[in-house]
């Protein structure tokens, strides 16, 4: 029962994308609600036996390790997974309300978007380096090929930038794990933590995973592709690279360093990672709040947001862990609600430059309450998911004194603030600017999307108990309680 | 039954008005009778629900409701005899509020959005006044700063995003500070419920230093909303707003947020015993004291007539800190009180230059120049207010003011009344010219700007102008009542000295 649930959570996505290829065009609908909506169904049992259980292992076709490959399901895998699917099904109704499944365009994204879906589905159950390696990379190339779909000239130059970059992170993080297939002769990442040291070679191979991984991330000061790439890209596209694709690579960077490397003495490193975040939320934050076009801020703001990832690494501990996953969770649901109400806005006014949005609110107020309601989460104001990862991420720093920590959690919430509301003044203003030539109403559906996504955000501040109570089962090894 | 009624009771009250915003908003821009007759029915409905929660509190029964945020840190809603006061203030002020402001903003443009802003306002004033802990507090006081946000900002001028954007700057900052004194306060104390006399004695015992710290960080967190000198220039930037607005944001829901937070801070997690042992009565009472002297001074040199009132707001509030930084039953009682009392002069004035300003298009004093024969009603109760801010009996602020003399009095701090002495003499330079021109210059051939407005519209405003008039003459004329403002306040004050 858990296996079959567990393959078709890679599976029936999949197997969608190749329909989609090959399905007379008028048929298009089917193969797209049938690889995603049935997600959530599978999901509920894994759930709720990594609930009981702690974690779901699953030897593919029967092949223990270290020969075969097993894909492992904990609190935190299964946690990132719901997500997956919440944003995969939001994103998806948002995409097809906009342009029906049924057309040639169609056909092109769906295919894309359910190979998405599937390779993030594939990444988190994956406990194997170099299975990893492959789904990390069908992960990037159905992004940049989401990227370019419109064919834009900007997004065009930005996807080639993302993919030559991507590539040179995959290859670092390729060599990493070949020196830990050297050391270990395991691919297997559990195993190979408890057979490895912290010593020279795998020393290495971790900088080197980490370094590609944090590339693909856009960690500052590792971000330059991501404004660019996440800015241009079509409306769902941004919303979903923005909350999960730059994610899933953050998460192996935890796996890598509270799992791999858990009882490894790393000194000053998990600082230092830490740092770079800090260095993101205000780099990113000052940037957002310099920029003139409305996704270009959500991408910078993106760039920041990420850095309380990071902080993860310096405030590891049972708190801390569940704050910085409490933190992706909200930020994935907020920013895809960001990108997909400032998609609207550029559809309804032809522009997303802020002076062309000017009052924007009497003719898209739905919009405009969506961008104002995902704001709060951002800037971490109750009641929202954003305040309880604040919050813990603040007592997280509280326990150990870390005082520049609180300093940077406290001014990257101000600036966002500062971010958020200048558009949002802009947005509110009088006399309303008219809209561009060729600008087109959004369609109700898609407005909704954004707002039940925001919503989402919000409602995340209320029932933080129970996802924090899940994810306390699967606290990292290296976690201090 | 009653267990259920008693669970829901806090949320109903907080909620109804957040239901009505909503409605509104789906209900569009054009829909007006709809709005009106769910801004009046929820209203009405919010002041009887806080009516009958007061027959529970008064029985002696507590309503609360209570759920699991995070492990250990719950949502707490529920009423007390403080929290009930200031919600039967809101509740009672929102709805002659609402009947201003429909016939205020009847011309105006984007009234969905106004009128659905100023409903989840109110419930943030409302969670404020329930709140059962510093987080819940913290909650519905960030929920005010983003409700009230859109309302500031509501004319689109360049003038009121540049006062929306002070206000934000100002409020977001405080609550950064705010949050950091929450988080060292649970990190020492674990988190706690409000309690009468406080819950950090011991603490504040083996940690003076830090109780200290934590005890400066939430009050900048509260000073800001409450205007306390040098957090309070965004209050006079914030005057861009409709005159509804100015009128609630002084009157009852951010200034007095603030307000009635520094007295959660001061009597339920502290408690006045703590803060006597940590010597910090005389600091804030000096803060307190200086700003009331400071917002009057500054206030006689504003030409603006709303500027000159917010400058009073600043000094006026400042007699609620001031009350409970005396510290003793009396001053105490005379601070608590003086949030209500504020509350319905402050309000009156508003609505008055509200009225000046959309019906004649005066907006500087020296435009009042008989402007009493012009609109002897509203003339009428804005000098009544204006009296009862320089404290002339019988009108509230009196009540107030020899409460927080015979406080100062009683714990030994003789020289406040100096300070009271001298706030009074500042009162009468700031209002009694305004009075003068009223009532006693002649009227000028033309006023500035003045528009045609149906019957009803000036009746309903100018009617709930001097029904809030007649509440603040009310509460200093029956002040002996058993059900007084005063006698709750007293009651209240009882709990916190046995």
């Amino acid at each position: 029962m858990i296996a079959e649930a567990l393959t078709g959570l890679v599976f029936l996505p999949l197997l969608a994308a190749c329909a989609v290829v090959v399905l007379p065009r008028r048929m298009l609908a089917v193969p797209a609600l049938l690889g995603l909506l049935p997600l959530p169904l599978l999901l509920a049992p894994i759930v709720a036996e990594v609930a009981r259980l702690g974690e779901v292992l699953m030897p593919i076709a029967g092949f223990e390790r270290p020969l075969g490959i097993v894909w492992r399901v904990d609190p935190l895998a299964a946690t990132l997974l719901g997500l997956n699917a919440v944003i995969g099904i939001a994103i998806g109704a948002y995409a097809a309300a906009g342009q029906p499944p049924a057309s040639e365009a169609g056909r092109r994204f769906w295919s894309l978007w359910l190979l998405l879906i599937a390779g993030m589905n594939a990444l988190l159950l994956s406990a194997d380096l170099f299975n990893l390696f492959v789904t990390l990379e069908l992960v990037t190339l159905s992004a940049i090929g989401l990227l370019v779909l419109e064919g834009k000239p900007a997004a065009l130059r930005a996807a080639m930038r993302y993919l030559l970059l991507a590539l040179l992170g995959s290859l670092a993080y390729l060599l990493g794990v070949a020196l830990v297939y050297g050391q270990a002769g395991t691919l297997d990442l559990y195993q190979a933590g408890d057979l490895l040291d912290a010593t020279l070679l795998p020393l290495t191979a971790l900088v080197l995973m980490t370094v590609g991984l944090l590339l693909k991330s856009a960690i500052f000061p590792l971000h330059g592709w991501l404004p660019a790439a996440h800015g241009n890209a079509p409306g769902p596209v941004s919303a979903v690279l923005s909350a999960m694709v730059v994610k899933v690579s953050l998460y192996l960077v935890w796996r890598l360093w509270f799992w791999l490397a858990a009882d490894w003495s790393l000194g000053w490193a998990p600082v230092l990672l830490g740092a770079l975040g800090a260095g993101a939320i205000l780099y990113g934050s000052v940037l957002a709040l310099l920029q003139v076009r409305l996704k270009m801020m959500i991408a910078y703001s993106t760039v920041a947001q990420l850095g309380y990832l990071m902080l993860a690494f310096p405030l590891l501990g049972a708190v801390g862990f569940g704050a910085a996953t409490y933190h992706l969770l909200s930020h994935g649901l907020a920013k895809a609600a960001l990108f997909l109400a400032a998609a609207n806005l550029l559809k309804g006014f032809g522009s997303d430059r802020l002076e062309d949005l000017r009052g924007a609110d009497r003719r898209l107020p739905i919009e405009v309450f969506t961008i104002a309601l995902a704001g709060i989460s951002i800037l971490g104001l109750p009641p929202s998911g954003g305040f309880v990862a604040k919050w813990l991420l603040l007592q997280a720093a509280w326990a150990q004194d870390g005082w520049v920590w609180i300093g940077v959690i406290l001014v990257g919430g101000l600036l966002a603030a500062a971010y958020l509301f200048r558009p949002l003044a802009v947005l509110t203003a009088r006399p309303p600017a008219e809209p561009q030539a060729g600008a087109t109403e959004p369609r109700r559906a898609a407005s909704l999307i954004a707002l039940l996504l925001a919503f989402a955000a919000l409602a995340a501040g209320f029932v933080p108990a129970p996802i924090l109570g899940f994810l306390a089962g699967g606290t990292p090894p290296g976690a201090v309680p | 039954m009653s267990d259920m009624l008693l669970y829901w009771l806090p949320l109903a009250v907080v909620m109804v008005s957040a239901v009505a915003g909503v409605a509104i908003f789906v209900a569009g821009e054009d829909r007006q009778r709809l709005r009106t007759t769910l801004n009046l029915l929820a209203a009405v409905a919010k002041l009887v629900l806080v009516g009958w929660m007061a027959v529970f509190v008064v029985a002696g029964q507590a309503p609360e409701f209570r759920f699991a945020l995070l492990p250990g840190l719950d949502l707490v809603l529920r009423a007390d005899g403080f929290s009930m006061l200031f919600a039967t203030l809101s509740a009672t002020l929102w709805l002659v509020t609402t009947v201003y402001a429909v016939a205020y903003l009847e011309r105006g443009a984007d009234r969905a959005r106004f009128f659905g802003f100023f409903s989840l306002c109110v419930t943030a004033t409302m969670g404020i006044a329930m709140a059962g802990n510093l987080l819940t507090f913290f909650v519905f006081f960030e929920l005010l700063t983003l409700t009230t946000w859109p309302l500031v900002v509501h004319n689109g001028t360049r003038e009121a995003v540049a006062g929306a954007r002070s206000y934000l700057a100002h409020t977001l900052s405080a609550s950064a500070v705010f949050l950091v004194g929450m988080v060292w306060l649970y990190a020492l104390t674990g988190p706690q419920d409000f309690v009468t006399g406080g819950t950090v004695s011991a603490v504040a015992a083996e940690h003076p230093l830090a109780a200290t710290g934590v005890f400066v960080l939430l009050v900048i967190g509260m000073g800001v909303k409450a205007a306390l000198f040098p957090l309070h220039s965004w209050l006079p930037q914030a005057m861009v707003a409709p005159a509804p607005v100015s009128a609630l944001l002084h009157a009852v829901a951010v200034v007095k947020a603030g307000a009635f937070g520094l007295v959660r801070v001061v009597e339920d997690v502290f408690g006045p015993a703590v803060v006597a042992s940590l010597g910090l009565n005389l600091p804030l009472v000096l803060l307190a004291g200086f700003t009331i002297v400071y917002g009057s001074v500054m206030a006689i040199f504003q030409s603006d007539i709303k500027k000159r009132l917010a400058y009073s707001t600043v000094s006026q509030v400042s007699y609620i800190a001031l009350g409970i930084a005396i510290g003793g039953p009396l001053a105490t009682i005379g601070g608590i009180v003086h949030l209500v009392h504020q509350g319905l002069m402050k309000i009156t004035l508003f609505f008055g230059a509200g009225i000046y300003a959309n019906l004649l298009g005066i907006k500087k004093i020296h435009e009042l120049d008989g402007v009493g024969r012009r609109l002897p009603w509203t003339s009428f109760a804005f000098t009544l207010a204006a009296l009862g801010m320089i404290g002339l009996p019988p009108v509230a602020g009196f009540v107030s003011k020899w409460y927080l003399g015979a406080g100062a009095v009683a714990v030994g701090m003789d020289w406040v009344i100096g300070i009271l002495i001298a706030s009074t003499l500042l009162n009468a330079i700031y209002f009694l010219p305004v009075i003068q021109r009223i009532w006693l210059r002649p009227t000028p051939a033309a006023w500035p700007a003045e528009a045609r407005v149906s019957r009803l519209e000036v009746g309903g405003m100018v009617g709930s102008t001097v029904l809030a008039a007649l509440l603040a003459l009310a509460v200093g004329v029956f002040s002996g009542h058993p059900f007084s403002p005063l006698n709750w306040a007293a009651g209240i004050v009882a709990g916190y000295y046995p």
